[in-house]
């Protein structure tokens, strides 16, 4: 929840079209907030707090920091 | 399908469906829960492994061998090639059949297994793990057991949920891309990596043969590299530059956790292994022998564990796994933080004065006296982990 305290919004963007649903950010996110089935990703918002690591691991970059913030 | 078993695993990759199988040898009832619609597809892995490896579980089978190794070619920035032959056998295996192999190893055992079964949950009584939540074709279920075996791959999110710290700092996943590409003439026999700034800093580059002159093709960075350059904008580099005509059969993402097994792999009612444990070889990133020899040992003490009706039983599968590989795994740690930071003009050198080696001298462990000789700590780890 702290996120929200933080900066009020979600600024993390999946690419939902282009992700292989590989796991790789999953493995790296420290707050357990990215659900991932067989084809189908999210953020769970509430526990995002905009660390970018997910960003940085993405081995196709299909997830964007996004500054202006993320519709969910 | 029951409503209640001994032991429930999570995920069929090699770990899981062999976890499953050494406690179904036992007698106890097993069920395996696996999110994709199909066991070992898609496959997120260079394939290759040494024979000892795979025959330590499942006699070998020309039906999920895609290649037989016997040589590694080390290139070095600057082109230089050093060749290493093989002192075991290898191979480069067709996992979505390697991996179908398993499970069915593990369902003659006695397994259950159960596909396009989503695990979101745990369920916790007593503070214990006694069970799983998870989505079956859109719909929720529940399912009990007395030991829950996280075999979740690189995700790991069902160790998390038990209270286990599992998620990889971000510097030590090897993020990966690859493609397994047609019309690429390499030795169909030959494992080829390259090394670099060009190629994959802080990892390495990797063409491994699949036959009919196909093969896999790909690299892995460090999340460290990912902050500036994915690891797809080095593989298509490498494409334009080498293969820009290939045919690409198939293409993948995925992550490798590259360090050492989590400081717990095991707590009341709850086991990880393979990828999920972190037992991945931290110097190679081969996670396919190792995940199964992890799987084997908490499978083993998962199934004594519901036998004698010993519920702390399951704690000494953490020293068993370091005492079979863990700890050799923190040598390869050590090794691995030596050699992955060299520069280009270093990694040059050292292909330089390996090829001086006289020719039936050179073996691996001799390659990695030679790139450490400055570094004489790392040289009495690699004595221990290599006969030199
Ligand atoms: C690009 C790449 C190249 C590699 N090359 C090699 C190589 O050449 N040699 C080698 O030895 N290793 C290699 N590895 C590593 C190797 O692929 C892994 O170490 C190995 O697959 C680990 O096996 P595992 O059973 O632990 O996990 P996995 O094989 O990843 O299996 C985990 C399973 O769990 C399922 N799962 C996950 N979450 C859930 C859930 N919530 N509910 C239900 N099911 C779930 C997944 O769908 C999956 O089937 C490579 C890895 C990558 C990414
Ligand atoms: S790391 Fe990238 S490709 Fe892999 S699941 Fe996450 S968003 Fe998708
Ligand atoms: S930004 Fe950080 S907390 Fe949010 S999903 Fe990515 S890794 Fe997790």
């Amino acid at each position: 929840m702290y996120r929200q305290a933080k900066t009020g919004k979600l600024m993390i963007e999946i690419l939902r079209d282009k992700c292989d649903f590989c796991g790789c950010c999953v493995g790296i996110c420290p707050e357990d907030a990215i659900e991932l089935k067989e084809a189908e990703i999210y953020i769970i918002d509430a526990r995002c707090t905009n660390c970018s690591k997910c960003v940085w691991s993405c081995p196709i970059e299909v997830i964007k920091f996004n500054r202006e913030g993320v519709l969910v | 399908m029951k409503t209640n078993y001994d032991i429930i695993v999570v995920g069929a990759g090699p770990a899981g469906s062999i976890a499953a199988r050494y406690a179904a040898e036992q007698g106890v009832s097993v069920l395996i829960l696996e999110k994709d619609r199909d066991v070992g597809y898609p496959v997120r892995c260079g394939e290759a492994i040494s024979k000892a490896g795979v025959e330590e579980f499942i006699p070998s089978d020309e039906k999920w061998i895609a290649a037989h190794i016997e040589k590694f070619s080390l290139n070095s920035p600057d082109g230089t090639e050093a060749i290493v032959e093989f002192e075991d056998a290898g191979y480069v295996l067709e996992r979505r059949i390697f991996d179908y192999a398993l499970a069915k190893t593990a369902a003659n055992a006695g397994a259950e297994i159960l596909t396009r079964a989503y695990v979101n949950g745990l369920i916790i009584e007593d503070n214990k793990v006694a069970g799983v939540k998870y989505e079956y074709r859109g719909e929720p279920k529940e399912v009990k057991a007395k030991i829950v075996i996280g075999a979740d791959g690189v995700e790991s999110r069902i160790g998390r949920w038990a209270g286990l710290k599992t998620f990889v700092h971000f510097r030590d996943m090897e993020c990966c891309a690859q493609v397994t590409a047609a019309q690429i003439n390499l030795d169909p026999n030959t494992l080829y990596f390259y090394f670099g700034e060009e190629y994959a800093p802080g990892g390495y580059f990797w063409a491994f043969p699949k036959g009919m002159n196909t093969a896999n093709i790909g690299l892995g960075v460090s999340g460290m590299v990912g902050k500036q350059r994915s690891a797809l904008s080095y593989l298509n580099n490498f494409m334009t530059k080498r293969y820009p005509d290939a045919p690409v059969l198939t293409s993948i993402a995925g992550g490798v956790p590259s360090t050492v097994t989590l400081e717990k792999i095991s707590a009341p009612g709850i086991m990880l292994v393979g990828d999920a444990a972190r037992q991945v070889n931290p110097l190679s990133g081969g996670g396919i022998a190792s995940g199964m020899i992890g799987g084997s040992i908490a499978g083993r003490i998962a199934g004594e564990s519901i036998k004698l009706n010993k519920p702390d039983h399951v704690l000494t599968y953490d020293k068993a796994w370091h005492d079979r590989l863990g700890k050799r795994h923190e040598t390869f740690e050590r090794i691995k933080n030596g050699i992955y930071n060299f520069s280009d003009d270093k990694f040059n050198k050292i292909a330089h004065s390996f090829n001086k080696v006289p020719k039936d001298k050179r073996s691996l462990g001799r390659l990695f006296t030679t790139a450490l000789i400055n570094q004489p700590s790392l040289l009495v780890d690699i004595a221990k982990v290599f006969v030199i």
